[in-house]
C-alpha cells in the first residue's frame, strides 16, 4: 500500500521536476533560450532525474533486503534455545514465522514464543512501509530542490542526461548478458553435481540409456544406466532427416524467390512462407504425431515393411517443414545481397539463368548459406516439442528411421516434468544432458557467425 | 575559343580506317520505355565492322540503355520495352531465330565496374568458355585462358597466379580480367559501358591501348564520359542528348566540325 503510494508520488515528483527545471531554465536567462548551454527540456529531464532516480535506487535496495532485514532483527530478539539450531532447523524457524504472520496454517500448535516473533514481524514490517514511504518522499523532494538549486545557464544539462540514459542502455544489456551466465553457471553446477554420481565417459559413450533409479533397495528392473550414446544417435537421426527436407526445400525456395518470381509475387510469397515459422511447435507435434506418423506408418505397412506409429522419419519429416523457413529466409537475404553485377557479367557472357545461378550466384551466396543451414540446425537439435509427441521416448540404438527414436531435448523434457528429486542421478541427468546440448549449438552457432563474418564483405 | 584546342593534336592521330569497313548492327528507329517513361526515342545507327565507335553524351542521355539493346541486356530489367530494329549481320535480335543467350555469345559486354566473379582467375577466363562448350578437353581450354589473357594485355601479370581470386587483382586488372573474360567467347562485338571510368589515369592508358589493337578482331562500342577518351580510341562518334541520337560521324569530324549545336556545346564544355 504504502509502496504504490511512493510510487505514485515518485511519478508526480518527476513531473513536476521536469516543468520546474524547464521553466526555471528559460527564467535563468530572461527567455533567451539560445544563451542556455542546453535547450530547457534537458534541464526539465536533470532536474526530473534528480527527484525520481535516488529514490527509486532506495527502492529497489529496500525491496531487495527488506525482508532480510526485518527477520534479521526479529530472530535477534528470539531466546537462544530457539535460534541455536543447525540451518536446516533456523529456515524452518523463519518459514514458520512467515507462515504465521501471513496467516496460513502451520500444522501444529505454535511455540508462544514464535507467535510473539510473527507479531513482532508485522510490526516492524509496517513501520519499514512507513518509514520507506517518508525516506522515499524527502530523498525525492530534497533532490528536486537540490537540483533546482543548480539550474544555471551554463550547467552542462544536456551531457548529464545523456550520460545518465547511457549508463541506463548499459545495465539493461548487462541484465540480459548476467541472465545467459546465470543460465549457463546453473546448468554447470547441475551438471557438475551429475557427473560426480555417473563417470562422465559412461555417460558420454555408454551406449545403454535407462535412468530409472530404484527408490528402494529391493525395486526391480530400474537399473540407472545413464549411456547417452543412443539419445546423441536420435538426435543425430532426426536432424539429419529434418536437414534432408528443409536444406533442398528451403534452397529451392529462396532461389524461386529472388531470382524467378516477380516483385508482386514475391511480397505475397515470402510473407506466407514465414508463416509457417509462426506456428507453434506443439501444433507441429500435433500434426506430426495424429497426420504425419499414422500416414507414415500406413504407407510402409503397405509396402511390406514394419514400421512403428511412431517414427522418426514422420518427426524428422515435420520438424524439416518447420525449419524451411528459417532456411529460404535467411538464403533468399544472401541471395539477394549477391551484386546485380555479377549476375550481369554472367549474361553478358551468353550464359542463362540458371546457368548464372548455378555457376555465379550460389557460389557467391554459398557462405551465408552454410551459416543459414547452420543455424537451422541448431534450430532442429534444439526442438522439442515435435519429438516428444511423433518420435516416442523410447531410446534405441538404431539408424533405421521406421523405428522410434528419442532425443536429447526429449529425455531432458520427461526427466524435469513431475515431483523431482534433486539428489537423484535421473533428475541430474537432464542438466549433463543440457549441457552437452548446449556445447553444441553454441559451437554451430559459433561456427555459423564466423564464416558469415569472414565472407561478408568479400564481394561488395 | 577554338573547338580544336580543347583536344590535344597527338589525340587525334588515332589510326585511319583502312580499307572498307562492312556494316556488323544497324539499329532501326529503336525506341525504349522504362514503364511509362521514353528513354530511346527513335535511335538510327550503323555500327561498322572491326571500328570502335564511341557513344558519347551527358548523363542520362540514353547511351547506356542503347549499348544494352545491342545485346539484350535490357531484357533482364523488369518493365523495359524496347521497339523498333535491331540487327546483327541482317538478322533482328529480338527475332524468333535468335535468342538472348546465342546473342549474348556473338556480342559480348564489359561494364562500369569491373566484376570478376569470385572465382579463380583461370576460372574467371574460362567460364565464358564452359557454359558454350567450347573446349573439348583440357589443354584447348589452357590454350583459350592464356591467348584471351595475352589478347587483354594481363598474361605476363597473371600467368603465376591463375589459381588465385580474380577479385584479389587491382581495379586495372579487374577490368582487363574481364575484358579477356569476354574476348574468351570469341564474340563478334565487344560493348564497352564506361570501361574505365572506375579506373586510375595509368589503367586507363593501359586500357585504350588494349581497345585500339582489339579493334582488328573485333568490333568495338563503347560508351564515354571522356570526350578525349572517346577521340583517342574511336574512329566513329555518336552523340546522344535526352534520349536522341544528334550526330553520328567519322570522331575526327564531329570533334573539329561538329553540325549540330548541341554537339558543339556538348564538346566545348559548356554542358554535360
Amino acid at each position: 500500500m504504502q509502496l504504490t503510494v511512493l510510487l505514485i508520488i515518485l511519478a508526480l515528483l518527476t513531473v513536476i521536476g521536469y516543468q520546474m527545471g524547464r521553466s526555471r531554465a528559460v527564467a535563468s536567462v530572461g527567455g533567451r533560450i539560445v544563451e542556455l548551454h542546453s535547450v530547457p527540456s534537458y534541464h526539465g529531464f536533470y532536474v526530473a532525474l534528480w527527484a525520481g532516480l535516488p529514490a527509486l535506487l532506495l527502492f529497489a535496495f529496500w525491496g531487495a533486503s527488506e525482508g532480510w532485514l526485518v527477520m534479521q532483527m526479529v530472530l535477534s530478539g528470539l531466546p537462544d534455545r530457539l535460534v541455536n539450531g543447525d540451518a536446516q532447523a533456523l529456515g524452518l524457524l523463519r518459514a514458520d514465522i512467515l507462515n504465521l504472520a501471513h496467516g496460513v496454517a502451520t500444522g501444529r500448535e505454535p511455540d508462544p514464543e514464535v507467535v510473539a516473533a510473527a507479531e513482532r514481524y508485522l510490526r516492524l514490517h509496517a513501520l519499514g512501509d512507513w518509514s520507506l514511504l517518508v525516506i522515499g518522499c524527502c530523498i525525492a523532494i530534497g533532490g528536486l530542490l537540490y537540483a533546482r538549486g543548480r539550474i544555471d545557464p551554463d550547467l552542462r544539462a544536456r551531457n548529464r542526461v545523456e550520460r545518465t540514459v547511457n549508463i541506463a542502455l548499459v545495465i539493461c544489456s548487462l541484465v540480459a548478458i548476467l541472465t545467459t551466465i546465470g543460465i549457463v553457471l546453473s546448468l554447470l553446477f547441475e551438471a557438475i553435481r551429475f557427473f560426480a554420481v555417473v563417470n562422465p565417459l559412461d555417460f558420454l559413450f555408454g551406449t545403454h540409456w535407462s535412468p530409472q533409479m530404484a527408490m528402494r533397495a529391493d525395486q526391480v528392473g530400474s537399473s540407472g544406466s545413464f549411456g547417452a550414446i543412443p539419445l546423441f544417435a536420435g538426435t543425430l537421426l532426426i536432424t539429419g532427416i529434418a536437414m534432408a527436407v528443409a536444406v533442398p526445400v528451403g534452397l529451392m525456395a529462396a532461389i524461386f524467390m529472388s531470382e524467378y518470381a516477380s516483385p508482386g509475387l514475391r511480397t505475397w510469397l515470402k510473407p506466407i512462407l514465414e508463416v509457417l515459422a509462426g506456428i507453434p511447435t506443439v501444433v507441429y507435434g500435433f500434426f506430426a504425431a495424429l497426420t504425419m506418423a499414422p500416414f507414415v506408418r500406413d504407407l510402409g505397412n503397405s509396402l511390406g515393411l514394419s514400421v512403428s506409429s511412431e517414427s522418426a522419419l514422420a518427426a524428422g519429416f515435420v520438424m524439416g517443414v518447420m525449419i524451411i523457413p528459417f532456411v529460404s529466409s535467411l538464403s533468399d537475404d544472401v541471395i539477394n545481397a549477391v551484386p546485380q553485377s555479377l549476375r550481369d557479367g554472367s549474361y553478358g557472357l551468353g550464359a542463362t539463368k540458371s546457368e548464372t545461378i548455378r555457376l555465379v550466384v550460389l557460389p557467391a551466396a554459398l557462405p551465408g548459406i552454410v551459416a543459414a543451414i547452420m543455424l537451422a540446425v541448431s534450430r532442429a537439435i534444439g526442438e522439442t516439442m515435435i519429438v516428444t509427441m511423433a518420435a516416442g521416448l523410447t531410446a534405441n540404438l538404431t539408424a533405421n528411421p521406421l523405428d522410434a527414436v528419442t532425443t536429447v531435448t526429449t529425455q531432458i523434457a520427461t526427466l524435469l516434468v513431475g515431483d523431482q528429486e534433486f539428489d537423484s542421478p535421473k533428475t541430474l541427468s537432464a542438466f549433463g544432458l543440457g549441457l552437452v546440448l548446449f556445447v553444441v549449438t553454441l559451437t554451430l552457432n559459433m561456427v555459423a557467425l564466423r564464416v558469415v563474418q569472414k565472407y561478408r564483405e568479400k564481394y561488395d | 575559343m577554338s573547338v580544336q584546342t580543347h583536344i590535344p593534336a597527338t589525340a587525334m592521330a588515332s589510326r585511319p580506317a583502312a580499307g572498307i569497313h562492312g556494316t556488323k548492327m544497324v539499329a532501326r528507329d529503336v525506341k525504349v520505355f522504362y514503364g511509362a517513361k521514353q528513354a530511346l526515342k527513335g535511335i538510327n545507327l550503323e555500327i561498322q565492322e572491326n571500328r570502335v565507335m564511341a557513344l558519347i553524351g551527358p548523363s542520362g542521355c540514353g547511351k547506356s540503355t542503347f549499348l544494352r539493346c545491342l545485346n539484350r541486356m535490357n531484357d533482364t530489367i523488369e518493365n523495359c520495352r524496347v521497339e523498333g530494329l535491331i540487327a546483327l549481320d541482317g538478322e533482328d535480335v529480338y527475332g524468333k531465330s535468335i535468342d538472348a543467350v546465342q546473342l549474348r555469345a556473338r556480342v559480348g559486354m564489359v561494364f562500369q565496374k569491373p566484376n570478376p566473379f569470385p572465382k579463380s582467375i583461370y576460372d574467371n577466363i574460362a567460364y565464358g568458355p564452359r557454359i558454350h562448350g567450347i573446349a573439348s578437353h583440357r589443354d584447348e581450354m589452357d590454350e583459350i585462358v592464356q591467348t584471351s589473357l595475352k589478347r587483354a594485355g594481363l598474361w605476363n601479370e597473371v600467368k603465376d597466379r591463375l589459381r588465385e581470386p580474380g577479385t584479389g587483382l587491382s581495379g586495372g586488372q579487374q577490368q582487363r580480367l574481364c575484358i579477356a573474360r569476354a574476348i574468351a567467347v570469341s564474340p563478334e562485338v565487344i560493348l564497352m559501358d564506361e570501361p574505365c571510368s572506375a579506373l586510375d589515369p595509368i589503367a586507363t592508358a593501359h586500357i585504350e591501348e588494349l581497345i585500339d589493337e582489339l579493334r582488328e578482331n573485333y568490333t568495338i562500342v563503347i560508351v564515354t564520359h571522356n570526350m578525349q577518351q572517346a577521340a583517342r580510341v574511336s574512329q566513329k562518334t555518336a552523340f546522344f542528348h535526352l534520349g536522341d541520337m544528334v550526330e553520328c560521324d567519322d570522331t575526327e569530324e564531329i570533334f573539329t566540325n561538329p553540325r549540330d549545336e548541341r554537339t558543339q556545346g556538348y564538346i566545348t564544355g559548356r554542358y554535360g
